[in-house]
């Protein structure tokens, strides 16, 4: 399971580097994000741009590290692919995330309302 | 090669006319065998669908195969998944089985309509959508147990050849 982490702005950027975020890996990831995001800290963003495939799991993982931030921290999600923000508006989960096009413009956006 | 046109009474049991794209494979229920297994049958018909369509498998895919690695294998590794798909003049039948423990019915209700079984997001759910994703996505969903094996077939309509966006 390849992340990265960067601290930007007071907010923490984490990569997804995995074309899959998928049965296979879901459980990889929650531990990998629990790690990362052990500090306190800001908002977390999570760049998905990379990722190619979400399945159900990996949706389920998703919204698992976000109830585990909450409420100090929240989880916004970056970058979604295609295939990945078709899964997103199936289940009506794009509702309750902050989803932004990329992490540029979540970093902006953090900037006005600061 | 274009395709002839829908039949308003499609027959069951024959072959399809022409060179059906038929894809068979059997491999161990464990996740990565899994992600082997998807990669495989995209590249099987990928030619033959759009973008958008490839994703839909994909995903349906993705969720009936780790179903069975999951639940009818309890994650134990032990047993054998078969999936087969045929590219017919209407989409892609598939059909999968395996050796596991029986699907439980409130897991497949023929009857459930679209979207009234879909996980309230402000729950926040963490899982539940697999089917929901199966449901929503295939057509013709079918289960058989027979004599210690689950058989399961759905159908994904896919555009026919000629109509397909050229890309």
């Amino acid at each position: 399971m390849n992340l990265s982490a960067e601290a930007c702005e007071g907010a923490l950027v984490v990569h997804v580097e995995e074309a899959r975020l998928d049965a296979a890996i879901a459980l990889l990831f929650k531990e990998r994000m629990r790690e990362v995001t052990a500090q306190p800290g800001g908002r977390v963003l999570l760049d998905m741009s990379e990722v190619e495939f979400l399945d159900s799991s990996g949706l389920g993982a998703v919204v698992a590290v976000m109830k585990s931030l909450a409420p100090n921290r929240r989880l916004e999600l970056c970058g979604l692919t295609n295939n990945v923000d078709k899964v997103f508006r199936l289940t009506r989960m794009d509702s309750v995330f902050a989803i932004h096009p990329d992490v540029v413009t979540a970093l902006e956006e953090g900037r006005k309302y600061a | 090669m274009p395709e002839p046109a829908f039949s308003q009474h499609p027959t069951h049991g024959e072959a399809p006319p022409g060179d059906p794209r038929i894809f068979h494979h059997s491999f161990p229920a464990t996740a990565m065998a899994v992600r082997d297994a998807l990669r495989s049958a995209l590249a099987r018909f990928i030619r033959v669908m759009t973008e958008e369509e490839a994703g839909t498998l994909e995903l349906i895919l993705a969720e009936v195969l780790n179903n069975i690695v999951e639940h009818s294998y309890h994650d134990s590794a032990k047993g054998h998944v078969t999936l087969s798909i045929v590219r017919d003049k209407r989409g892609l039948s598939c059909s999968v089985s395996d050796d596991g423990i029986a699907l439980p019915p409130s897991c497949f209700c023929p009857d459930a309509r679209a979207n009234c079984d879909r996980p309230d997001p402000e729950s926040l759910p963490e899982g539940g959508f697999g089917w929901f994703l199966i449901r929503d996505l295939a057509t013709d969903l079918g289960y058989h147990r027979h004599e210690g094996r689950n058989l399961f077939a759905f159908r994904l309509p896919i555009a026919p050849l000629h109509e397909r966006r050229s890309n």
